[in-house]
């Protein structure tokens, strides 16, 4: 072990993480697989979601936000944990409007795989059917914010990498929703090439006339589940 | 319709009608951002003055400000939308903001409500056609003593009763007061018809620490007579802990903060006091503000710092004027400014900044996003505020009633201040008691004091329960009266709020649930969807649709809000569930069902949108209930 190196474990397993690296990405390069949904490797964290909880030394903290410190014990995998995760899932379902069989990111949309993998049949809480609308005066882009479940991926995503702030968050609390810079999508700088048009973990954010270009069962979540290339990294599974 | 939509109608449809008008609004807008250097982390001042010279913030100076600060217009919406005290569309000449607390509807907020809108000619949260009144609610405005209270742009009236509306009302029209919206100060006087704030001190027990005579300025000059470090070894010493609830260790806090090593570190007086049911920060601010300065002194010298900021709630606007002439006397008197109380090269200087009615604000690291100008939402940590906090720099945030102590504790000493209290809880506290109660007001008590020896105190003898702590605290029965409120078992900020014979536990807890709704900043998720699944629950038990399985799912709910929410009031905003589920538990079961599941709704209401459209009661069926 040198200075700049950090070992700490999750669930058991000793992680060596590199100075100045959080949680999620010292187990991400490990092969350990956090559950996280607003989270992107490319992006500043910024701890929505609130799926990638861990428990830190007994106290619960956002594995995304969290920096990885040496001798630090990390529960993840845990009943509790992925009890409470399953419920934030289904909190996101109902607070928006989510039909699958009918959405175009269906296999392929980071909610609807987390709600596999973490084992949701049906939402047991109840629907909230909020009236959310619809953007699709840009050429190539569009919106639907039914589908949206405020990560601010895009937010982020259109600061920081695409450097044009398309994006914002307006209101607050449960009317909360997304805004753009601009009254409609095509009176924005944003283009179809940006970051900010390809970070959107659901079907909110979608790039026009590409949809069903792969087709239902053979997308990204039809073929593994969501995590399994992070796990691949760990240990090449046995058969 | 709800919020979100009608945000983005309005946005299609106002339009700047003429260039006459948007030139108007760039040349005010132009200015304000002048006298705010053009600095973006002043947004909060910039779009509270552009709203008390124009009547709203309106597309065209969201677009005016966005260009003078050299952002984009997303991010003025996004702060500007956050806070319920900023206007994107226009309101009455005068505003008449009601509060609306468990404790003001039982003083008749709803009837004062109702004669305003009637005097007024509008309906409570609307405007009346000839554009002179918007009635509506808000939330707690710190006057839970003398309920039912309002804030008419930015002033108080307190003790209203529905014959006070339409007299009020008439004096208001015949005022000329040109400012059409809130009286955020600093920009022109009040019409002089305009009534009067009326808020009582209600200080009705000063103790023998925060409220004990001191002359100003000795406990700073106190602290210089020593080193900095000495200054944090005495508040150690004293174990002085933060008043605002949380108990935080102040020496442990300030150490820390002084240990950061950065070009600038700041001092930080929490002034946000919105926990419903609190008003002992009003009256501090009220009686003693200049205890209150010299402790942010004494803290400004012990951290090596050279600003100090008092976050002052929008809720407390009407005292702007009286402490900006505290301040500017302190700097007359040389303990404020350049070599304070003339120590060679300590220079200090206090700025307040005001809020804009968001309770979020009042978590530390909301309140540091506020400051900067943006929305309130909390920040993850690490990094805490002692090494990344205002401006990315070392920043202690304090309780005003923190200040205050450690000003005591210069003037006297750790061990004198140490001698009240118990072990774990040092000093006294200043309780506001508030509710069923004949002399609700401030109180200063040792730490200890069971809730029994409070009743006494503030003369109450028929209790049914007590909220100690306010919305996020707990709902405490008789049987739990001999419990002590201290950090090591009842800890609270202040508020104390006495419910007499009759009230209803449960409707209690769900007026504090749609406290959080509202609240909630929405950053994550488990506060933003759960906050408002909470409501449905207990709603729906409060409705008599409840049954056993849902008390179950309603815990379960409550803990996992409890438990993955990332800032202190998701954390706490299932409290007056929990705690009414612990403690009241005859009060769930007496409205239970015995079926084993019942729909939230009965199928009679579902149709009934359809039935009223259709102008016919469904066809019976078979089976059909």
């Amino acid at each position: 072990m040198t200075a700049d190196k950090v070992v700490f474990t999750v669930d058991g397993i000793e992680i060596e993480a590199a100075a100045g690296q959080t949680i999620i990405q010292a187990c991400d390069a490990a092969g350990v697989y956090i559950p996280r949904l607003c989270y992107h490797p490319d992006l500043e964290p910024a701890g929505h979601c609130r799926l990638c909880t861990c428990k830190i030394d007994g106290r619960r903290s956002s594995a995304c936000t969290m920096p990885a410190a040496p001798g630090m014990v990390v529960e993840s995998n845990t009943p509790e944990l992925n009890s409470d995760r399953r419920t934030l899932i289904e909190m996101l379902f109902v607070e928006g409007n989510h039909f699958c069989p009918s959405c175009e990111k269906s296999g392929d949309c980071e909610l609807q795989a987390l709600g596999y993998r973490l084992e949701m049949a049906a939402p047991t809480l109840p629907y909230l059917w909020p009236k959310r609308e619809l953007d699709a005066t840009h050429p190539d882009i569009f919106i639907d914010r039914n589908r949206c479940v405020l990560c601010s991926r895009c937010i982020r995503a259109s600061r920081t990498v695409d450097g044009k702030s398309v994006f914002g968050f307006e209101g607050r609390g449960i009317h909360m929703r997304l805004n753009v810079d601009a009254k409609s999508l095509d009176d924005t700088a944003i283009a179809a090439a940006d970051k900010a048009v390809h970070v959107c973990p659901v079907g909110c954010i979608v790039i026009k006339r590409t949809g069903y270009r792969t087709p239902y069962g053979s997308r990204r979540f039809d073929q593994e589940p969501i995590g399994s290339d992070i796990e691949a990294k760990r240990a090449p599974r046995k058969g | 319709m709800m919020a979100s939509d009608t945000g983005e109608t309005a946005m299609a449809t106002t339009k700047p009608n003429s260039s006459a008008v948007t030139s108007e609004i760039a040349a005010v807008v132009d200015a304000v951002v002048k006298e705010f250097g053009a600095d973006r982390n002043r947004l909060m001042d910039v779009v509270q003055a552009v709203q008390q010279r124009l009547g709203q913030i309106s597309d065209a100076a969201v677009h005016a400000v966005a260009a003078g600060l050299s952002i984009h217009a997303v991010e003025v919406e996004d702060m500007v939308s956050f806070y319920a005290f900023l206007n994107r569309e226009p309101k009455g000449r005068f505003h008449i903001r009601l509060s609306k607390t468990p404790l003001s509807l039982m003083k008749g907020a709803a009837e004062v409500a109702q004669a305003f809108a009637a005097a007024a000619g509008t309906k409570i949260g609307g405007t009346s056609p000839d554009a002179e009144f918007t009635v509506e609610w808000t939330n707690d405005i710190g006057m839970a003593d003398q309920e039912p209270a309002a804030l008419i742009n930015g002033t108080v009236v307190t003790a209203l009763t529905p014959a006070d509306a339409p007299a009020i009302v008439a004096a208001l029209r015949q005022s000329q007061a040109q400012n059409t919206l809130p009286l955020f100060p600093g920009f022109g006087a009040q019409g002089a018809a305009l009534p009067q704030a009326r808020v009582e001190p209600n200080l009705l027990q000063a103790g023998p620490i925060v409220f004990r005579q001191g002359r100003r300025g000795d406990g700073v000059r106190a602290a210089l007579a020593i080193s900095p470090e000495s200054v944090i070894q005495q508040m150690t010493k004293a174990k002085l802990r933060g008043r605002g609830g949380a108990g935080f260790p102040t020496g442990l806090k300030w150490k820390l903060c002084r240990h950061s090593i950065s070009e600038a570190h700041h001092v930080v007086c929490n002034a946000d006091e919105g926990e419903p049911g609190t008003f002992k920060d009003r009256v501090l601010l009220t009686e003693i503000p200049d205890v209150v300065f010299d402790g942010m002194s004494i803290a400004g010298y012990a951290l090596g710092a050279r600003h100090g900021l008092v976050y002052l709630r929008g809720e407390y606007a009407y005292l702007w004027n009286s402490l900006q002439a505290v301040l500017q006397n302190r700097r007359r008197l040389g303990l404020l400014g350049s070599n304070v109380c003339g120590r060679e090269g300590f220079d200090f200087d206090i700025r307040i900044q005001l809020g804009a009615g968001a309770y979020v604000c009042g978590e530390e690291s909301a309140l540091i996003e506020s400051l900067e100008g943006k929305r309130g939402a909390p920040r993850d940590r690490p990094p805490f505020p002692t090494e990344r906090g205002y401006l990315q720099q070392p920043t202690a945030i304090d309780n005003v009633e923190t200040f205050a102590c450690v000003t005591r504790i210069m003037e006297q000493s750790p061990d004198w201040f140490a001698g009240y209290g118990t072990r774990e809880s040092t000093g006294a506290k200043l309780l506001s008691v508030s509710g069923d109660c004949p002399h609700p007001g401030v109180y200063e008590v040792p730490f200890g004091i069971t809730v029994n020896e409070l009743l006494d105190l503030v003369g109450v003898s028929d209790a049914a329960f007590v909220q100690v702590g306010g919305s996020s605290g707990q709902c405490v029965a008789p049987k739990d009266f001999g419990r002590r409120i201290a950090f090591e078992d009842l800890s609270t900020g202040g508020s104390v709020m006495v419910f007499g014979p009759g009230r209803d536990v449960l409707d209690v807890a769900r007026q504090f649930t749609e406290f959080f709704v509202e609240e909630s900043c929405g950053w994550c998720t488990p506060c933003r969807v759960g906050t408002t699944l909470l409501q449905k629950s207990i709603e729906k038990i409060l409705g008599n649709r409840g049954t056993l399985a849902d008390i179950a799912a309603l815990e379960a709910l409550a803990n996992t809000v409890t438990r993955m929410s990332r800032c202190g009031l998701g954390q706490t905003a299932a409290n007056p569930i929990l705690t009414t589920m612990r403690n009241f538990p005859q009060a769930y079961e007496a409205r239970l069902q015995p079926e084993p599941f019942l729909p939230r709704v009965t199928l009679r209401e579902a149709l009934g949108e359809a039935v009223a459209i259709a102008g016919r009661e469904p066809a019976a069926e078979e089976g059909m209930a």
